[in-house]
């Protein structure tokens, strides 16, 4: 026997149990008490199902109903999501608040996509061809420079019995029927897809190419790849927001996905703010038009927070499965993790590491797999790619916590923030002896063949003198600089200069914010120009103080801040100054 | 809400401050409850899980002298709210709203749930106007804007009452005469220091404008839990309805955490760090997360929470998930404390995320972010050289590193330290800070633009504000 309603037993927090549910399934959708509020089921034990509850329970009387809907949590992908903001299980929180009010009240709800909006559609099939998941049936230019492509969804394949001639619908008219057999499919401009499961792909791929974020210290010594992972592990104002914001507006990925789970409200509106005024570097237009917004702040309801993370990444697997090259942001995966926590001790489950669920390394696992390059579905051969990048919160910094040591088992990029960097303000607080990145060959051969031969060389020579300037400090500390050789005082020295010119990047500086690939590698090759020199200095004889107190220093630091149009000049000056001053001393 | 209200006499477990009634029907979840005494005397609770025949209940004024016999409770159908009207401004209260004043009552002109609702985060307006607080630790290094929620971490004995006292006295946005107000919310502070104050609101004429919710150190503990909450669900009504810009100070969270330990302890959850509950982080995000602006409202919440971190440790569960969720922190250090410098501000693990929208050119000055960036380069740089001094002795330094020593001196004593009624303008923080900059050579000075560098640094003929 299968029941439709069930009846509410026991309520505590964001935890509601429900009786008389017998047949109802694992993760399926149910709307809780006189209010509807949205729910997920996740424990069954006989007729009794546990439900999370992803609105406020305050109020909810044990006896109310419990209605199912036999359905998973899932989202509707579809033309409208660029340039969205939604809560964690995919409310609009525009309309929301142009319907509602300031504040969001409980059993809002609202579609994800504009039901009214009429969108150009462009048919790419013609009667009779034959598809399958994956393909395009048309495309819909979303914004100047993202086309949209309305697919066969997965699982469906057969011949075109109908397709909508060019012209205008909305997503909820039919725009192709796919007919198999006996079986006819309508297919509309919007799929649904529960957010707990992957998209399927026909292949996994290496990833080749680096996603290039415009910041230095993560282009040249960490990298990540298109498809690539990364973990930015950080205490409190450590500056993991302001990185993965740097990210989100510079990283020439097609498509941004930004997922605010559990963090601040204020960030948020910092974003909704700022980004509609930036330009993408690579197309000149408002980069808000590439980016989906997933916000459910840290007081809005905690299940929705667990579902966030799953409600991004699918989209972002939708834009992958079009060919795009995608990057998610997740800040902060802890707050993700914390939600698992607090469901799981409401549920009164045998608790792991630090009150963590058992299964916290295996979620944290199945999220990150999702993402990676990809051979898409369809009969194309086109790729697509979804790299991830999380932000860990551990408490007190204390790295060794097991939401970031479950992390680092995982993601291939590390990049390790660092709070005595932060409080000397030197930023982005990347601490360049703890952080790794497994992706430097494949990205090396990239900046070979396309940006400069040296790129290899300049990059395990400043990685070499930051590790040298690490052993040094040690004996300065015990004996004071004085003592050390002169040879040993110009590698402290080179060393510095590479951290205050190249790798400090001033985020809010209009043009430090961002340096292209082209760039970074002109100012790697100028500060090795200049260490040449210095080493010939040396050898005549020349003090690393004498060195020190070249005005050109200061000219260095500045190469990140210099404007676009003014480069070529102001390095040609540069150069210019920096032999000048090197002649003065007798090189 | 299913029934208005029922009674029953059938409690049959009472723990730390939590009971279980039995037999019971229809009780919804947070629901308000009123327990009667075997003595007849009212407390007040609220339904932490509700089942199909029982409830649990945390009781607010503690459970001494409750029985499992002849204590009655009364379920009202309501979940909490407070009363809240215009007439409120000036008013002092314990921390469950009963008036301390020897006033009436609050006529209400309205009623309001004291968990309040999630603001739209796409209703939110990015804080960026400035607030001048006279402190140029504040001002310079970490400047306070509008809407912004901004705690201090201090420690048993240092002088965080006398800082939020200042800020308190001397906030100002320039520029704007507008409507302002104060709410003040004390967790478990002594009377000396409620009633330090109460004489600094009332010397100042703040009283007037100011609402207060009293929970002293003698009060129950567990009635912590509401007191943060009346206090901003006040602060909303005066911000949203009234158009004000509200200050709101907490002060100590670190005795409203130890009140949610309690309670998990009682229901033997299962604990997460240091014993405290593993949903702290998301309770305390309903606190904090109640600041900011609304777009097209013209009020503001503005939050400067007090907390005292145990053994001075930032690392500690209540500081640390503080700092997770409000928008940076004023830290106080025990070292420059008893060097005797007030405010004891330790800028280096201070932090203001929303600085950067309220400072430069139109707002502050043009060239404050780059001096904050030069002199937080400047003295962490210093500190480093004052450790190795510790170690080597100053005979192996160079001269710059003995600039820097001297900045960094003069930095703690001339720019950090300042009169608890000085009250200096940012114009004038900014020129202390050239002052002290002049003393490292120019070259040094990589983080200020050329063009400020010349047209504020001493040696080129200042430029006077």
């Amino acid at each position: 026997m299968t029941s439709q309603a069930g009846v509410i037993i026991r309520v505590t927090g964001p935890v509601v149990l429900a009786s008389g549910l017998r047949g109802a399934r694992m993760f399926e959708i149910v709307k809780v008490g006189r209010q509807e509020l949205i729910g997920e089921i996740i424990t069954l034990e006989e007729d009794v199902a546990t439900i999370q509850v992803y609105e406020e329970t305050a109020g909810i009387v044990p006896g109310e109903a419990v209605l199912r809907t036999g359905e998973s949590l899932s989202v509707e992908l579809g033309p409208g999501l660029l340039g969205n903001i939604y809560d964690g299980i995919q409310r609009p929180l525009r309309e929301i608040n142009v319907l509602w009010a300031d504040f969001i009240s409980r059993g809002a709800t609202l579609p994800a996509l504009s039901e009214a909006k009429k969108w150009e559609f462009d048919p790419k099939v013609k009667e009779g061809d034959q598809v399958s998941g994956g393909d395009t049936l048309g495309v819909v230019q979303e914004s100047t420079t993202i086309s949209h492509k309305i697919m066969v969804p997965p699982g469906i394949s057969g011949r075109i019995h109908m397709i909508a001639s060019a012209g205008t619908y909305t997503i909820r008219e039919t725009i192709a029927t796919v007919r198999n057999g006996d079986r006819v499919f309508d297919l509309t401009m919007v799929q649904r897809w529960p957010v707990r499961s992957a998209r399927p792909v026909k292949e996994k791929l290496d990833p080749q190419k680096p996603l290039i974020t415009g910041q230095r210290i993560i282009d040249t010594l960490f990298p990540i790849t298109k498809g690539g992972t990364a973990a930015i592990p950080g205490p409190f104002g450590s500056g993991k927001t302001v990185v993965q914001h740097q990210l989100a507006k510079w990283a020439d990925a097609d498509i941004i996905v930004f997922i605010g789970c559990g963090e601040r409200g204020n960030e948020m509106a910092d974003v909704l703010t700022e980004f509609p005024t930036l330009e993408d570097p690579k197309t000149g237009e408002p980069l808000m038009n590439r980016m989906i917004l997933i916000a459910n702040t840290s007081n809005m309801p905690v299940a929705a927070r667990e579902a966030s993370v799953y409600t991004g990444i699918t989209i972002a697997e939708y834009f992958r499965d079009m060919g795009y090259d995608v990057a998610l942001m997740a800040d902060s995966t802890s707050r993700w993790a914390e939600a698992m926590r607090e469901i799981s001790g409401r549920l009164e489950e045998m608790p792991g590491e630090e009150g963590y669920p058992a299964y916290l390394g295996s979620r944290l696992a199945d999220f990150y797999e999702r993402a990676g390059r990809v051979l898409v579905c369809g009969s194309g051969k086109e790729t697509g790619s979804i790299s991830v990048i999380g932000a860990v919160s551990p408490p007190g910094g204390d790295f060794s916590e097991p939401v970031t040591q479950n992390t680092l088992r995982i993601v291939k990029v590390f990049w390790a923030l660092d709070s005595d960097l932060a409080y000397r303000r030197h930023f982005p607080a990347i601490n360049w002896l703890l952080s790794y990145s497994l992706y430097g060959e494949e990205v090396g051969r990239w900046w070979t063949e396309n940006i400069g031969p040296e790129w290899v060389a300049y990059r395990k020579e400043m990685m070499l003198l930051l590790q040298k300037e690490n052993e040094l400090e040690e004996i300065v500390k015990l004996v004071g600089p004085e003592v050390l050789p002169e040879e040993d005082k110009l590698v402290l020295f080179k060393a510095e200069t590479i951290r205050e010119s190249y790798l400090a990047q001033y985020a809010f500086h209009p043009h430090d914010t961002y340096t292209g690939a082209g760039r970074q590698y002109r100012m790697m090759a100028m500060l090795f120009d200049f260490f040449t020199l210095a080493d010939r200095a040396l050898e005549h004889n020349i003090t690393t103080e004498q060195i020190r107190n070249l005005p050109v220093k200061t000219a260095l630091a500045r190469m990140g801040s210099v404007p676009k149009d003014m480069e070529e000049t102001e390095f040609a000056g540069i150069k210019t100054a920096m032999a000048a001053q090197f002649k003065e001393l007798g090189v | 809400m299913a029934e208005p209200s029922r009674e029953y006499s059938t409690v049959s477990k009472v723990v730390g401050p939590i009971i279980v009634v039995d037999d019971v029907e229809g009780i919804g979840y947070s629901e308000v409850v009123e327990i009667t005494m075997p003595s007849g005397e009212k407390r007040l609770g609220q339904v932490l899980e509700t089942q199909s025949t029982r409830a649990i209940v945390q009781v607010f004024g503690g459970t001494r002298d409750l029985d499992t016999d002849i204590t009655s409770v009364r379920f009202s159908g309501e979940i909490m709210k407070i009363p809240l009207s215009g007439e409120i401004l000036g008013r002092i209260f314990n921390g469950i709203a009963h008036p301390l004043d020897g006033g009436g009552p609050v006529i209400p002109e309205e009623m309001r749930d004291i968990y309040g609702l999630p603001i739209n985060p796409y209703a939110r307006e990015h804080p960026r106007d400035s607030i001048e607080t006279g402190i140029s630790a504040i001002d310079g290094m970490n400047t306070l804007v509008r809407g912004q929620k901004l705690p201090i971490f201090s420690g048993a004995g240092l002088p965080h009452n006398l800082l939020a006292a200042q800020i308190t006295r001397q906030a100002k946005v320039l520029g704007q005469e507008e409507d302002f107000a104060v709410v003040f919310a004390a967790m478990g502070i002594t009377h000396e220091e409620a009633a330090f104050f109460l004489r600094d609101f009332r010397s100042t004429g703040a009283l007037e404008r100011a609402v207060l919710f009293l929970n002293l150190a003698d009060d129950p503990a567990i009635e912590r839990i509401i007191t943060p909450r009346l206090a901003l669900t006040t602060a909303e009504f005066l911000a949203f309805e009234k158009d004000m810009h509200v200050l709101v100070i907490l002060t100590d969270l670190t005795n409203y955490c130890e009140s949610l330990r309690e309670i998990a302890a009682a229901r033997e959850e299962v604990p997460g760090r240091r014993g405290y509950p593993g949903y702290m982080y998301t309770d305390l995000a309903g606190i904090y997360e109640r600041a900011g602006r609304i777009a097209g409202k013209k009020g503001s919440i503005t939050q400067l929470p007090i907390l005292t971190m145990p053994d001075d440790d930032i690392t500690h569960p209540v500081p640390d998930l503080t700092g997770y969720i409000t928008e940076g922190q004023i830290v106080l250090s025990r070292d420059l404390h008893r060097k005797g410098i007030y405010p004891p501000i330790n800028v280096l693990p201070c932090l203001s995320r929303l600085m950067q929208g309220g400072i430069g050119e139109g707002r502050t000055r043009e060239d404050h972010a780059d001096v904050n960036n030069q002199l937080y380069s400047a003295y962490a740089q210093g500190i480093k050289i004052k450790n190795l001094v510790a170690v080597i002795g100053e005979e192996g330094l160079s001269d710059t590193d003995r600039q820097y020593l001297a900045f960094t001196e003069r930095f703690e004593t001339e720019f950090i330290a300042q009169g608890q009624y000085e009250d200096r303008s940012f114009h004038r923080t900014l020129d202390i800070a050239w002052e002290l900059l002049s003393i490292l050579p120019q070259s040094e000075l990589k983080r200020i633009d050329t063009r400020f560098v010349a047209k504020y640094h001493p040696a080129h003929g200042r430029h006077q504000a």
